[in-house]
């Protein structure tokens, strides 16, 4: 497509992002050019910078606890026992150890990141066979830099450049749902294992539910104006980032996330720390524990019109199974409440006739429903 | 010059309008500056990953918000 090609600046195409301002906390002066980059030469300085804030970062790291049970029960006086000594002290373990984990991981999926932008991923998936496609899409799902309002634009993308309706969905649904965010912060709070089953099977959802859809051959309700729409150009080409942009790119990545997400961590935890503390065991367990067999269901149901983001609700999620909770069925609520949301569903309206829209929150509610009693069942 | 911002009206999106504004005033280039939020009208541009820059019809950037140091650029500052 000629009349769109990208504009080259002077030089060959090397460094053309001079990927944002030095330093990456929130006040630094967002007109600070990067001129080193700009001349297309490597710069090590920042890279290299890295390494004495990884070393802090793991002393730091190490010393939560501790520190936040001198802060609790020596600094503050309360007592160990005590309901609001335990709310205090979970607090003020948590909030830095997740804020913590959450820098270090987002860099690293912020680096990852400057490998695949939204017109690669298209590339890779364009021709793609179905079930191959499926399993690829989820994978590039958690790697593919994605916002939620830009679901509408890169379907468009994706389906004009010849990737079958099934493999997009399966994107669709694994990029928000499997996200670095959510994993992190049910790392910190639950565990590895309950990170991994949650990773695992909002992978499965994503591939098993577009799979699914594509074979029900809905093509024909896609909105018609999308399918006439001619391929469209390729994005403004990266170029070859160096080692310095892509880091800088990581860093980016951690002060545009971190600026989001704070308070929700932190109001989150804040919920958590006062259900740990004060709301007593076993709670949950009539409402949301095994016994209650329609609780999976009802947890997806309850899910759907509600919308959070993954810091908001995994605290809660945390609370949720401390007191008692079944983990399939506050798995289930957790990726209903991420994946599907009435806003994503008039959004999607632009471009999928109501009967898709339908047929897509059945299908990967059910896929929801079923991998929470799958859980319930196993642990 | 004719300048596009192509967006929804997600958080990134005005951040792209805002940085190509501020990038504008201190380049002193005077420009229509359009913002674009029709998703048919996004991709007839050929933009896939909002938000999306097309300076006079070509695409100069999409998918992720420029920095002001690189609209200069376009800019030819």
């Amino acid at each position: 497509m000629k009349p769109l090609q990208p504009l080259q600046s002077p030089g060959p195409r090397q460094t053309l992002q001079p990927l944002g301002p030095l330093g990456f906390f929130p006040g630094a002066p967002a007109a600070a050019p990067a001129r080193e980059a700009l001349g297309g030469k490597v710069s090590w300085g920042r890279p290299l910078l890295l390494v004495p804030i990884l070393v802090l970062w793991v002393l730091v790291y190490g010393q939560l606890e501790d520190f936040s049970r001198v802060l609790a029960f020596q600094v503050l006086g309360l007592e160990p026992g005590s309901h609001l000594g335990q709310a205090v002290q979970f607090f003020a373990y948590d909030t830095p150890k997740v804020l913590l984990l959450l820098a270090l991981v987002v860099f690293g999926v912020g680096v990852l990141r400057s490998f695949f932008t939204p017109a690669r991923t298209r590339r890779i998936l364009a021709g793609k066979r179905e079930s191959v496609g499926n399993v690829l899409a989820a994978l590039l799902g958690i790697v593919t830099p994605f916002c939620s309002c830009s679901a509408v634009p890169l379907f468009i993308g994706f389906v004009t450049a010849g990737v079958p309706l099934g493999v997009t969905f399966s994107f669709l649904i694994s990029a928000p749902m499997v996200n670095e965010i959510a994993v992190v912060l049910l790392y910190g709070l639950l565990g590895w294992k309950v990170a991994a089953i949650y990773m695992g099977t909002g992978l499965l959802v994503a591939m098993g539910a577009g799979w699914v859809i594509g074979r029900m051959g809905m093509e024909e309700h896609i909105e018609d104006w999308v399918r006439h729409i001619r391929a469209g150009a390729d994005d403004c080409s990266e170029g070859a980032l160096d080692l310095a942009a892509r880091v800088q790119f990581g860093l980016d990545a951690v002060r545009d996330i971190l600026r989001r997400v704070w308070k929700w961590v932190v109001l989150g935890i804040a919920v958590g720390a006062a259900i740990h503390g004060y709301v007593p065991e076993g709670f949950m367990a009539d409402v949301m524990g095994k016994g209650a067999w329609w609780s999976v269901p009802v947890a997806v149901l309850v899910g759907i019109p509600m919308y959070s983001n993954a810091a908001g609700i995994v605290p809660v999620v945390h609370a949720l199974l401390e007191k008692g909770a079944a983990l399939g069925t506050v798995l289930a609520f957790m990726m209903s409440v991420i994946a599907l949301s009435l806003p994503e569903a008039i959004i999607l309206r632009k471009v999928l006739k109501p009967r898709l829209i339908v047929t897509f929150f059945s299908v990967v509610g059910a896929g929801i429903v079923l991998v929470g009693y799958l859980f319930n069942l196993l642990f | 010059m004719e300048i596009q911002v192509l967006g929804p009206g997600c958080p990134k999106c005005h951040q792209t309008l805002k940085v190509v504004q501020e990038a504008l005033a201190q380049a002193g280039v005077v420009a229509e500056v359009e913002k674009v939020t029709d998703f048919q009208a996004i991709a007839s541009l050929g933009v896939f990953a909002t938000p999306g820059v097309v300076m006079d019809g070509r695409v100069v950037c999409s998918g992720r918000v420029p920095t002001h140091a690189e609209v200069l650029g376009w800019l030819g500052k």
